[in-house]
C-alpha cells in the first residue's frame, strides 16, 4: 500500500511495486523527429552524416579527423553491392594516420576500421565499436550529454 | 463603455461623412452633426482633383528638389568616407612603417604594404558594420563586403602583391605587427572575405588552388574560411616551409614561408579563439572541428594543464588504488577501464606555431597565459605577456575561481598556507600530499564540492586514522539542493563514511595558534584542525567584461548572454561563466560537468553557424560514497516544493551495481558516447553492500514551480535520464505526480 506524508511544501509518496504496475496515464508530448533544435543522432534527417555526435567521439575533430570524415562518408553514400568497397583508399588513408597517433588510436582497433558491408545503422556501428573502445583512451564526453540511442529507445 | 458610445458617436458621422466625400465628391445631407458642412469643404481642398493645380506643381517641385537635395548628400558622404578610409589606411601604414623600423629586423618594403592590404581587409569589413551580427548575417555582410574591397583591391593588389612575390624569397623577418587585426598575407587577402566574387579577382590563381577549393566547399562557406587559403598557400607556395615560432605566422608564413628571429609561439590570428582551457572549451573545440572540417582552433589558459575533467577530482582519484595517481592522474572506473582526467593526450593536439601552416587544421593549446584584455571592435585580444591575438569568432569559457570566506581572508597568511581553495589539478595533488601528512582537516561547506571531498577524505580516514571534519550552515549535507529529509538522509550516509559533521556552523572567525588552525564559529564552538579546504562556492570568472564591454549578470553573476550563448557578434560564452537563458527553464546560470559540455559543443555549433538555442538539458550527478547516489537535471533548488516517489532500495540499487551492470565506466558515460559494447555480462554481484532498510532507498523527487516540473532527482536509480529531460522539456502541468513517477520504472533495475 502507498502512502502519503507532507513534510511543510515537500510531499513524500511511497510506494510499492504493484501500485506502479498499472500503466500510467501521464501524457507526454509527441516528439517531432525533424525538431532542428533537438539532439541529433548520428544520421540526420536529411540523410547527412553528424558529425558533432557524441556517439563518434573524437573521431571526425582529432588529427585524423579529416580522413575519417572522408573514409566514412564515402562509406555511407556507398551504392555498391558491397557497401564501401570502393572506399578502401580513403579507408587506407586513415589507418595510416591514425598509425601515426597511436596514442590516441589504439593499434589494436585498427582492423576494425575496415569497412563493413552492413546498413547505414550497421555503418553507425562501424564507427562506435571504435569510438567506444577508444573511448576510455581518447575520448572525453564523461558527462552526460548526448542520450541519443537512449533517449530513441525509452522515450518514444 | 458609455464612452465609447459617445465617442463614436461623435466620429462616426465625421467618419462616414470624409469617407463618402472622398468617394463621390458631393455634399451630404441628413448628417447629424451640425459641423460637417464646414468640413466638407476642407475634405474636398486636401483631396480632390479641384485642389489646384499651382499647388500641386509646388509641392512637386519642393519634393524634387529634396530628393535631388538628398541624393547629393548622399554622393558626397560616400565619396568622403572612401576619402577617409584612405587617409585613415595611410596614416596607419605609416605608424606601421614607424613601427617596423624600431623593430629593427629587417624590414621589408612589401610588409607596410600587406600590413595596409590586410589592415584595408579588416578596416572594410569592420568599417561598414561596425558590428558584424551572428553567423547567418557574416555570410550575407562577407557579401558586400567584399565587392566595395574588391574595387580598392585590385588596383592596389597588383602592384604590391608581384612585389611581395619577388621579396618573399628575399625576405626575412617579420616583426610583430601588433595592431593587425586581420593578419592575412596580400595574396590570400582577396580571398579572404569571401571565396567566389574573389576567384575571379585572384591575381595569383597558380598558388591559389584553394580559393578554388574553397568555391566547391559547401555553402555558405563561413568567415572562418579565410583561413583555410592562407592554409594552402603556405602548403603550395614555393617558398613555403613549416612556419618557425613567431608571432606573426600566417601573414608571412604562408605568403613567404621564412623564419622569424622572435619565437613567441603565439600565433597573431586565429579563426578560432577559445579562452579558458576547461570543459566548455574542449567540447566547443571539437564541435567546430566536426562541424568545420579543417577548422584552426586556439584555446588559451592561465592553467598549465591542457584540458581535463574535474569531477575525477573530487571522486574518483581519491578512490584510487594507485600510489602514483596524483602523477598519472588516471583512475580506474568501477568496471576496471582505466581513464585519465585529461580528455585527449597530447598528440591529439598541435602546437600553437604550427596552428597556421596546419593544412587540416587543428586545435592548439596556449598554456599559462591569461588574457587580460579584450578588443571587440577589433576582434582582438591581448595576453598577459603583451601579445595579441586577433579572431574571427571567440569563445570565454572562463569557468570561475573558487570563493573564499570574508573571514579566511582576513585570517592571515599562516590561516591562508593551511587553506585550500579546491578546483584544479594542483589543488587535488597539494591537498592529497597535505591530507597524508595532518591528523585533522575540516571541509567548510556543506554542497556538492564539500559533501564529495568529505566522503573522499572520509574514507582515506578509515586508513590513516584522518580526522575529518565537515561544517556547513545549512542543516544537511546538500541542504540547498535537496528537500530537508533527504538532506538529512544524506547527512547520516556522509557521517557513516566517517565524517565529523558539524551544521548550522557560521564561522566567526579563524586564527592560527601553535601550527594548528582554530575556527571560531559564531554559536561559541570552536574546532580546531590543521588543515582547511573550502568548498564555499565559486565565482564566475568576469575578468574580460570591463575591456570588453560585455554585460555581467547581477542576479546570478557571469556574463549574460543570450538562448544562444552569445555575448556580442562573434563573442560566445559556455560553461560556468554563462548567465544564459534558458527556452524552459528561464536565465540561469549552472555550475555543473555537463552542462559545460553541452553548452561548450552548443557555442560551437553557434559559432560555425547552427544558431541553436540551448534546448538539449544538461544533467549533473553526484556520489556520496558507494552507496548514495544520484542523478538530477533541471532547476533543483530545495526551495521549491517537491514531490518524492519512493520505493524501497535493494542491494542493486547502487551506483556501483549500475555501472557494472550496464558495463560503462563512469555511470554518465552510459548516456552518453554510444558505446556499442554489450554490457559486461559476467558482473559480480555488488559485494555485500548494506541492504536499505530507510525509507529513501530509491526513488524519484519532482522539482516543482507554479505546478510545473522543472526539475527532477533521480535517487539511486540510473539510465533514465531520457523521460527526466522529456517531462521537462514537456513543461506541462500534471495533475498526479505518482503517475508521471509510473514512468520511471522506479522498482525495476
Amino acid at each position: 500500500m502507498s502512502y502519503c506524508r507532507q513534510e511543510g511544501k515537500d510531499r513524500i509518496i511511497f510506494v510499492t511495486k504493484e501500485d506502479h504496475e498499472t500503466p500510467s496515464n501521464a501524457e507526454l508530448i509527441a516528439e517531432d523527429p525533424d525538431d532542428p533544435y533537438e539532439e541529433q543522432g548520428l544520421i540526420l534527417p536529411n540523410g547527412d552524416i553528424n558529425w558533432n555526435c557524441p556517439c563518434l567521439g573524437g573521431m571526425a575533430s582529432g588529427p585524423c579527423g579529416s580522413q575519417f570524415k572522408e573514409a566514412f562518408s564515402c562509406f555511407h553514400y556507398s551504392k555498391e553491392e558491397v557497401k564501401g568497397s570502393e572506399c578502401i583508399d580513403n579507408f587506407r588513408n586513415m589507418q595510416e594516420c591514425m598509425q601515426r597517433y597511436p596514442e590516441l588510436y589504439p593499434q589494436e582497433e585498427e582492423k576494425e576500421s575496415s569497412p563493413q558491408a552492413d546498413s547505414d545503422s550497421g555503418s553507425a556501428s562501424a564507427a562506435p565499436p571504435e569510438s567506444s573502445t577508444l573511448t576510455p583512451e581518447t575520448d572525453s564526453t564523461p558527462g552526460p550529454d548526448n542520450t541519443l540511442p537512449t533517449d530513441n529507445q525509452t522515450v518514444s | 463603455m458609455l464612452k465609447c458610445r459617445t465617442v463614436w458617436r461623435k466620429l462616426a458621422p465625421l467618419a462616414r461623412a470624409s469617407s463618402t466625400v472622398c468617394r463621390q465628391n458631393v455634399r451630404r445631407t441628413g448628417l447629424t452633426h451640425g459641423r460637417l458642412p464646414a468640413q466638407v469643404p476642407a475634405a474636398h481642398m486636401s483631396t480632390g482633383p479641384t485642389g489646384g493645380g499651382r499647388e500641386n506643381q509646388l509641392y512637386f517641385l519642393l519634393v524634387g528638389v529634396t530628393c535631388v537635395g538628398a541624393g547629393v548628400y548622399a554622393y558626397r558622404t560616400v565619396k568622403g568616407d572612401q576619402l577617409r578610409y584612405q587617409d585613415r589606411i595611410d596614416e596607419i601604414s605609416s605608424r606601421q612603417e614607424k613601427f617596423n623600423t624600431e623593430n629593427s629586423d629587417t624590414p621589408s618594403e612589401s610588409e607596410p604594404v600587406l600590413a595596409a592590404e590586410s589592415v584595408e581587409a579588416t578596416e572594410t569589413q569592420v568599417v561598414p558594420k561596425p558590428e558584424p551580427q551572428a553567423e547567418p548575417v557574416p555570410e550575407s555582410e562577407a557579401e558586400p563586403s567584399p565587392e566595395p574591397q574588391a574595387e580598392p583591391l585590385p588596383e592596389e593588389p597588383s602592384p604590391p602583391v608581384p612585389d611581395a612575390e619577388v621579396e618573399a624569397p628575399s625576405e626575412t623577418t617579420e616583426p610583430p605587427l601588433a595592431e593587425e587585426p586581420v593578419v592575412e598575407a596580400p595574396p590570400e587577402e582577396p580571398a579572404e572575405p569571401h571565396a567566389v566574387p574573389v576567384v575571379e579577382e585572384e591575381p595569383l590563381p597558380p598558388s591559389e588552388p584553394s580559393p578554388i577549393e574553397l568555391t566547391e566547399s559547401p555553402p555558405p562557406p563561413e568567415p572562418h574560411v579565410e583561413s583555410d587559403p592562407p592554409a594552402e598557400a603556405a602548403a603550395e607556395s614555393p617558398a613555403a616551409e613549416p612556419p618557425e615560432p613567431e608571432p606573426q605566422p600566417e601573414l608571412v608564413s604562408e605568403s613567404v614561408g621564412e623564419s622569424t628571429p622572435v619565437s613567441l609561439k603565439v600565433p597573431s590570428h586565429t579563426p578560432y579563439l577559445l579562452i579558458g582551457g576547461g570543459t566548455a572549451s574542449f567540447a566547443a573545440a571539437r564541435s567546430i572541428r566536426a562541424r568545420d572540417p579543417d577548422a584552426k582552433v586556439l584555446i588559451v589558459t592561465d592553467e598549465p594543464d591542457l584540458p581535463y575533467m574535474r569531477p575525477p577530482l573530487s571522486k574518483e582519484l581519491w578512490f584510487s588504488d594507485d600510489p602514483s595517481v596524483t602523477e598519472t592522474l588516471r583512475f580506474k572506473q568501477w568496471n576496471g577501464k582505466e581513464r585519465s582526467i585529461y580528455f585527449q593526450p597530447a598528440s591529439f593536439y598541435i602546437n600553437p606555431e604550427e596552428l597556421e601552416g596546419a593544412e587540416n587544421g587543428g586545435v592548439a593549446v596556449l598554456t599559462g597565459r591569461k588574457v587580460v584584455h579584450m578588443d571587440v571592435r577589433g576582434n582582438k585580444v591581448k595576453l598577459d605577456d603583451d601579445t595579441e591575438i586577433s579572431y574571427d569568432k571567440c569563445l570565454i569559457a572562463t569557468g570561475g575561481v573558487p570563493r573564499n570566506l570574508q573571514v579566511m581572508e582576513r585570517a592571515g597568511e599562516e590561516v591562508m598556507k593551511r587553506t585550500t581553495l579546491f578546483r584544479k589539478v594542483d589543488d587535488f595533488k597539494s591537498l592529497d600530499k597535505v591530507s597524508r601528512n595532518i591528523k585533522s582537516i575540516t571541509i567548510i561547506g556543506g554542497g556538492f564540492l564539500g559533501s564529495e571531498l568529505a566522503c573522499a577524505l572520509g574514507r582515506r580516514s578509515n586508513d590513516s586514522g584522518l580526522e575529518v571534519i565537515q561544517m556547513y550552515p545549512e542543516k544537511g549535507n546538500m541542504g540547498k539542493v535537496l528537500p530537508e529529509y533527504l538532506s538529512n538522509w544524506t547527512t547520516e550516509k556522509v557521517k557513516r563514511e566517517g565524517v565529523k559533521i558539524i551544521s548550522e556552523a557560521l564561522v566567526k572567525s579563524v586564527t592560527c595558534k601553535d601550527d594548528k588552525v582554530e575556527i571560531l564559529l559564531k554559536d561559541g564552538r570552536l574546532v580546531k584542525t590543521d588543515h582547511i579546504v573550502a568548498a564555499v562556492g565559486l565565482e564566475p570568472n568576469v575578468d574580460l567584461a570591463k575591456s570588453a564591454g560585455l554585460e555581467v549578470d547581477s542576479d546570478f553573476g557571469g556574463f549574460r548572454v543570450n538562448a544562444e550563448l552569445q555575448a556580442r557578434s562573434n563573442i560566445w560564452v559556455a560553461g560556468d561563466a554563462a548567465c544564459f537563458y534558458d527556452i524552459r527553464l528561464g536565465r540561469r546560470r549552472v555550475e555543473h560537468h555537463d552542462h559545460a559540455v553541452v553548452s561548450g559543443r552548443l557555442a560551437g555549433e553557434n559559432m560555425t553557424g547552427a544558431n541553436k538555442p540551448y534546448w538539449h538539458q544538461s544533467m549533473f550527478w553526484s556520489d556520496l560514497g558507494p552507496d548514495v547516489g544520484y542523478e538530477a537535471i533541471g532547476i533543483v533548488d530545495s526551495s521549491l516544493p517537491t514531490v518524492g516517489v519512493f520505493a524501497k532500495a535493494t542491494s542493486k540499487d547502487t551506483p556501483r551495481a549500475a555501472t557494472e551492470k550496464s558495463g560503462t565506466g563512469i555511470r554518465s558515460e552510459s548516456e552518453t558516447e554510444d558505446t556499442a559494447t554489450s554490457p559486461v555480462a559476467s558482473s559480480t554481484p555488488a559485494p555485500s553492500v548494506e541492504q536499505h532498510r530507510d525509507d529513501y532507498g530509491k526513488g524519484v523527487i519532482f522539482y516543482l514551480r507554479d505546478k510545473v516540473v522543472v526539475g527532477i532527482i533521480l535517487w539511486n536509480v540510473f539510465n533514465r535520464m531520457p523521460i527526466a529531460r522529456k517531462i521537462i522539456k514537456d513543461g506541462e502541468e500534471h495533475a498526479d505526480l505518482n503517475e508521471v513517477a509510473k514512468l520511471f520504472n522506479i522498482h525495476e533495475d
